[in-house]
């Protein structure tokens, strides 16, 4: 901030030492405008401080202890060790496990809470009554508490639970869900769509209301079927919220998927298995189990690239440019 | 106007309490328990190592309500036996624990002594971040001589790193109500692996193939590893570890096998038990839907608490050839950094800590085991019909030397999952139970 503003002090200085000898109040205070420019950007810096300091420095050095062998406990120097950590990653199945499934999470995860985002708005966006409420109803989830919903998910899933006792009724054989390695995976992104459900149809909602209706009463007028409305009228002009939904979506997914495994699984730390292990969970579990910091830091950079190609890739693929 | 005094009254108020708070706490010759406070603690401790006399020792256990209530009564009295020396404790939740103390020693702070779980100590050994313990106030075979053989795990490269005030073992709790609605007598609880094997068959309920009374708790990710490890596996005859602990002898002898299949037929061909039935073995044993479990006597207090109507028994666990429990314990280190009058002052504090009358007491607090055999093995304790078995079981109890807790507990987990729900062979999970294990300890051995 000083640097900033020295120059436009001193030529003031020098402004006014050649004509009259100014009162250092003048000098301090300046112009009314200045004050106020000055006033505002340190009303902008002070969170730019924070940020820096608590986000933008720590994420920056976490590049440098991906590099470095270093233990959490020890006060000792930690040794450079070049590309190890990252080799040692590559060759561990329980991370090559925890990516794959960090994908499994995001492409089911996020394609089924856009559906069903979609499909609750555009049925909330056709009623007339009481969609107030069910708003109500489908946000509900979303501003609850992960880790009781996972509780609560956890019971009903139980061999001896509600879902088990339906599945008996109607002639199903019980299932072990959260027990078996085959489906547990599903039913923690299932929960997660369910929760995200909600956010979603807020976000599609307002999409919706910015379509003319003038659009659909023209393609009313060509004949068009109601899917044909859907395809070439509502989904193109949604475009713009699709791309955003799923970049937030995905970035969300990838950090609740956290919460979420580590409540739903059985052993508490993405089992059984691993089956539910996510990148995340094994980033903690690396740094705050192991306390290998060089190692969750290599995966936490792996992780950044990771989100920053899809993000690109979504950004390039999903958003298109339709004119009408 | 009126909204400018407003706001001054606020800002007023708001100083006043800062100020409150801020002398509170320096006023405060009490412990903090709040974690939320590390932070000023910290600064406290920094200030008074400036003054001469006053040496404060910092100390941090998890939170657990009953040790830090007897560890704040500990400390008044320490304190007042020990004109001049200060003790802080501070307190962190047990799943954060690792956590926050791995946190705090970048930043040069933490504690000078510390309250570990002896399966955590060879991780901080290994980093550097414990001194071993003098050896002029804790001679080895004075240790050996008055401990259980057991405090013997947090001995490495021939240093006593850690010394427990007291420890816990398993033992079998059974529900003696479903006993007597299953016909079966509650003072005679089982006491052979076969006896245990009928005593589940009997207590459990099925309907159309689903549990719906378990008579056997079976979790590998809570009890459920120990009892494999440190119970079945020795009363087989077997042993998980050789004498140096480097290599893993599980698979050497038939008996480690023999107790894997064991431990498996719960849930397998007895069909008495389920992984995460009612979402685990003790909420399982709470609501009565479990008939015995397999738990420490750390859970006496839980189950006093939270299920004061329980009509429950304990037994030392069932045996085979021999007898055998798992036995745990929270043990206190010195910090690496200690040193000089401070170290003296943090020796004083363990001896203190170790001493008869603070395990007595621990033991009514806590319900947690005096470390030393001539106070546990009291009559008084013995004849105990909640502490008797848990104490009973002590002479023969063992604790597993652990390179990675969390990771070898996960391999046990992994075997059984795999055997459960992939349908592996048992010998061939075991077998990899056992190479997976060893090369944890490989891992660990070649960066001494």
């Amino acid at each position: 901030m000083k640097t900033h503003h020295n120059p436009s002090n001193q030529t003031e200085t020098n402004q006014s030492t050649t004509t009259n000898k100014p009162s250092l109040m003048t000098k301090l205070k300046g112009s009314q405008k200045r004050q106020k420019y000055i006033f505002v950007y340190t009303c902008l810096l002070l969170p730019i401080l924070f940020y820096l300091g608590i986000r933008i420095l720590p994420t920056l050095f976490t590049f440098n202890v991906g590099f470095r062998d270093w233990n959490l406990l020890s006060s000792d120097a930690a040794p450079f060790v070049g590309m190890d950590n990252y080799v040692a990653l590559f060759q561990d199945e329980v991370f090559i496990r925890s990516i794959f499934n960090t994908i499994l999470y995001i492409a089911l995860g996020v394609t089924g809470q856009l559906m069903f985002g979609i499909i609750v708005a555009l049925l909330l966006h056709k009623i007339n009554r009481f969609v107030g409420l069910f708003r109500v109803i489908y946000f509900i989830p979303y501003v609850t508490s992960i880790v009781a919903i996972s509780w609560v998910f956890q019971w009903i899933l139980m061999g001896n639970g509600i879902i088990n006792d339906l599945f008996v009724k109607i002639g199903i054989p019980p299932q072990p869900f959260l027990n078996s390695p085959d489906q547990a995976i599903y039913v923690i992104i299932a929960a997660m769509i369910w929760q995200s459900i909600g956010f979603q149809m807020v976000l599609f909602l307002a999409g919706l209301e910015n379509i003319p209706e003038m659009l659909y009463e023209a393609a009313d007028i060509d004949g068009a079927t109601p899917w044909q409305k859907f395809w070439r009228v509502t989904v193109p002009l949604l475009n713009p919220t699709i791309v955003f939904s799923a970049v937030i979506g995905t970035i969300n997914f990838i950090q609740i998927s956290f919460t979420q495994v580590v409540n739903m699984s059985v052993d508490g730390s993405g089992g059984p298995l691993n089956s539910t292990l996510s990148i995340v969970v094994y980033i903690y579990q690396l740094a705050f189990r192991q306390f290998d910091m060089g190692l969750a830091s290599a995966a936490t950079v792996i992780l950044f690239l990771f989100i920053l190609g899809l993000t690109l890739f979504q950004m390039k693929v999903l958003t298109k440019k339709f004119d009408y | 106007m009126n909204r400018k005094w407003y706001l001054a009254f606020l800002g007023g108020m708001l100083l006043v309490f800062l100020l409150a708070a801020c002398s509170g706490n320096s006023d405060n010759s009490e412990s903090e328990t709040d974690p939320s406070d590390v932070g000023e603690d910290t600064e406290n401790t920094e200030q008074s190592n400036d003054d001469e006399d006053q040496i404060t020792l910092e100390y941090w256990q998890y939170s657990f309500d009953s040790k830090v209530d007897l560890m704040d009564e500990l400390i008044e009295e320490f304190e007042a036996e020990n004109p001049g020396i200060k003790v802080e404790q501070t307190n962190f939740p047990y799943d954060q624990y690792n956590e926050q103390v791995a946190a705090q020693v970048p930043a040069g702070r933490g504690p000078d002594v510390i309250n570990l779980f002896y399966g955590w100590v060879p991780t901080y050994v290994d980093a550097g971040y414990l001194q071993p313990l003098p050896q002029d106030a804790f001679p080895h075979d004075q240790i050996e001589d008055e401990f259980f053989p057991l405090v013997e795990a947090t001995k490495m490269d021939g240093e006593y790193w850690t010394i427990p005030t007291a420890v816990r073992t398993l033992a079998l709790f059974y529900n003696k109500d479903l006993f007597e609605e299953a016909g079966l007598d509650p003072n005679s609880p089982p006491e052979t692996w076969d006896e245990l094997q009928d005593y589940a068959v009997e207590l459990t309920k099925s309907n159309n193939g689903r549990l719906e009374q378990s008579g056997m708790a079976w979790e590998p990710a809570q009890q459920g590893h120990h009892w494999l490890r440190d119970g079945l596996t020795l009363q087989a005859g077997g042993q998980v570890l050789g004498d140096d602990r480097k290599d893993v002898v599980w698979g050497d002898d038939p008996a480690g096998l023999e107790a894997f299949k064991y431990w498996l037929s719960f849930p397998t061909e007895l069909e008495t038990s389920e992984q995460g039935f009612y979402t685990d073995d003790v909420t399982a044993f709470v609501t009565e839907k479990a008939a015995m479990n397999v738990d420490g006597s750390f859970r006496v207090g839980t189950l006093q608490s939270d299920a004061p109507d329980l009509n429950y028994a304990i037994a030392p666990l069932p045996g085979k050839d021999d007898q055998s429990t798992n036995a745990s314990f929270w043990t206190n280190g010195i910090t690496s950094r200690v040193e000089g009058e401070k170290l003296e002052a943090a020796t004083e504090f363990l001896n203190f800590l170790t001493s008869e009358d603070v395990m007595e007491r621990w033991l009514d607090a806590t319900g947690e085991l005096p470390a030393k055999e001539a106070v546990a093995m009291q009559d008084k304790f013995v004849d105990d019909d909640i502490y008797g078995p848990f104490i009973e079981s002590l002479p023969f109890a063992n604790a597993h030397f652990f390179v990675d807790e969390t990771r070898e507990r996960d391999l046990v987990i992994d075997a059984a999952n795999r055997v459960l729900q992939e349908g592996a062979d048992p010998e061939e999970a075991f077998n990899e139970l056992v190479e997976s294990t060893q090369e944890l300890y490989d891992e660990y051995w070649s960066s001494k």
